[in-house]
């Protein structure tokens, strides 16, 4: 562990870790590189940029609310409860993972789309269609960024020592206070950083949603959206675009690290 | 949903190829009428080709490697302008075909053609409903029904751009609930009865088979896309570039289009 000018990194490891640092920068620094920086200005003062950018933080945001109340208690779940066919169930609730997004939103479609199981009746009795909505950008981003989060989260539970847990039974506490006064800060790092990874997969979203939600500037269309049909155009404002959503990504996971996260890489949490 | 299919046509295509390769006979077996080359192109082609011709070029492809079992034909199908983005970004194909002259120019502006683009077909449109047609949409004034939940493909691509130009012929200001990226997706959303009407191609409607109803509108009339086709410059495979074209202009590969619904150039 001697520090030889290196930062005290084993050759061995620092060699492919240089490049994976390479080959995850060098695309981004590819964009700054060829974004037309004469005309960035009146291209972000166009509408739609403003709109897109708007709302996928709306979109991206609301998907993350929804997938920590739903997915911070699956999570608990998967981690501490002795049901039957807990792996089968984690399996089926990771599929999103490994479903290729367009895929999820013809899936979505078929569910609570206007012909389908549940969308047909909300339909016909209530004259309710999801799709084509931004409460469909919400769903379809929930759909493919919740397990992320769950993931995430039922590893921070795994993590976390269940001897607190134990402590808090044997003074009287029941299950859901334990895990309301010691599960949760114990593993609220876990859940930030969770809620980190599903917000940036949300904000990145493409497939699932213009499939389900379709693509109309102002309700629908996102900035991953703004940028696919802005290449078929002009890819110099495809570049711009993304630089956008890198910079308004970067600058809010940055934010949110100082302020959630900064306390070091030790779990150092006070029950 | 465009990803998957083109994959899908790959993996078809992949596996035509090695059917094609295996037995000595297969070579004979359709006996059909690829009468532009004489059996001796070998190597991978590559076409890129607008989403509207999925069938057609599919059907031709096969063709030509049944008439010439060394060849690959591979086929790239996505909206033009994605397409056109792909070539000016250095993409290696063989042939362009796209579905209006918009998005060949594109190529072309960056000189990327080895000779000049020749139009083999034309595509008008027309508007898709789903079967038994429930927003009970009459003609491209309904498209203006905020009532009706209606697809129209976004301006940037060439259905889009037709699409805008027969609403302003018709005078009418569309409503669309959604601007899709390319035709096909736009198909696909009355395929799943999700949308009461969507402005696809004439084409489209018809491959569509029984899913979906066509209804043909006056306006459509003026505003009929040409089709161009044209060699790459820096084509791998140029003698296969020009069999494949050849083959589309002839009347076998014209037959294909008009059988298809698309119309003689």
């Amino acid at each position: 562990m001697r520090a030889r000018g290196n930062g005290g990194v084993p050759l061995p490891l620092l060699v492919p870790a240089a490049l994976a640092v390479a080959f995850l920068v060098l695309p981004l620094a590819g964009l700054v590189v060829r974004a037309p920086w004469s005309t960035i200005g009146p291209q972000l003062a166009q509408q739609e940029v403003g709109q897109a950018l708007r709302l996928s933080l709306l979109s991206a945001t609301l998907a993350t609310g929804v997938s920590l109340l739903l997915g911070v208690p699956l999570a608990w779940v998967l981690a501490r409860s002795r049901i039957r066919g807990r792996s089968v169930l984690r399996a089926l609730v990771t599929v999103p993972l490994v479903l290729p997004p367009v895929v999820g939103g013809v899936a979505l479609f078929l569910v609570i789309g206007r012909t389908g199981i549940l969308g047909r009746p909300l339909y016909e009795h209530l004259g309710v269609t999801v799709p084509f909505t931004t409460a469909a950008v919400v769903i379809a981003e929930t759909f493919v960024a919740m397990p992320f989060l769950v993931i995430s989260v039922e590893g921070a539970l795994r993590a976390a020592d269940a001897r607190f847990e134990d402590a808090a039974a044997t003074l009287g506490a029941d299950r859901w206070t334990t895990f309301r006064r010691v599960t949760l800060p114990l593993v609220a790092p876990g859940i930030a950083a969770g809620a980190v990874l599903c917000w940036a997969r949300a904000l990145g979203e493409f497939g699932a949603t213009i499939t389900f939600a379709g693509n109309f500037p102002g309700t629908t269309q996102t900035m991953p959206l703004a940028v696919y049909l802005a290449l078929q155009r002009d890819p110099e404002a495809a570049i711009v675009l993304s630089l956008v959503l890198l910079a308004v990504s970067l600058g809010t996971l940055l934010l949110l690290r100082d302020r959630w996260l900064g306390r070091g890489p030790g779990q150092g949490v006070a029950a | 949903m465009r990803k998957t299919r083109a994959l899908f046509a790959l993996a078809v295509v992949g596996v035509l190829g090695l059917t094609a390769c295996g037995g000595p006979a297969s070579g004979t077996a359709a006996g059909t009428s690829s009468s532009s080359s004489a059996g001796d192109l070998s190597g991978t082609l590559t076409v890129f080709a607008a989403a509207s011709l999925t069938d057609v070029f599919g059907d031709l492809g096969d063709q030509l490697m049944t008439g010439n079992p060394g060849l690959e034909v591979q086929l790239n199908f996505a909206g033009s302008s994605a397409l056109a983005t792909q070539l000016t970004q250095g993409a290696p194909a063989d042939v362009f075909a796209a579905a209006n002259e918009e998005q060949m120019a594109v190529v072309t502006d960056a000189d990327l053609q080895a000779a000049d683009p020749a139009v083999f077909t034309r595509n008008a449109l027309e508007i898709a409903v789903p079967k038994g047609n429930p927003g009970g949409v009459t003609g491209l004034a309904d498209f203006a029904d905020p009532d009706l939940t209606v697809a129209v493909c976004a301006a940037d691509v060439p259905c889009g751009a037709a699409a805008a130009a027969v609403f302003a012929d018709a005078g009418v200001t569309a409503q669309p609930d959604t601007e899709e990226e390319d035709v096909k997706a736009a198909l696909t959303k009355v395929q799943l009865g999700e949308v009461d009407a969507a402005l696809v191609y004439a084409t489209d409607v018809q491959a569509a088979g029984d899913d979906v109803e066509g209804i043909p509108f006056p306006e459509a009339e003026q505003e009929v896309n040409d089709y161009p086709i044209c060699v790459l410059e820096a084509a791998p495979n140029p003698e296969a570039a020009r069999a494949f074209v050849d083959l589309v202009r002839s009347d076998a590969g014209q037959r294909a289009l008009t059988d298809a619904g698309f119309r003689a150039p």
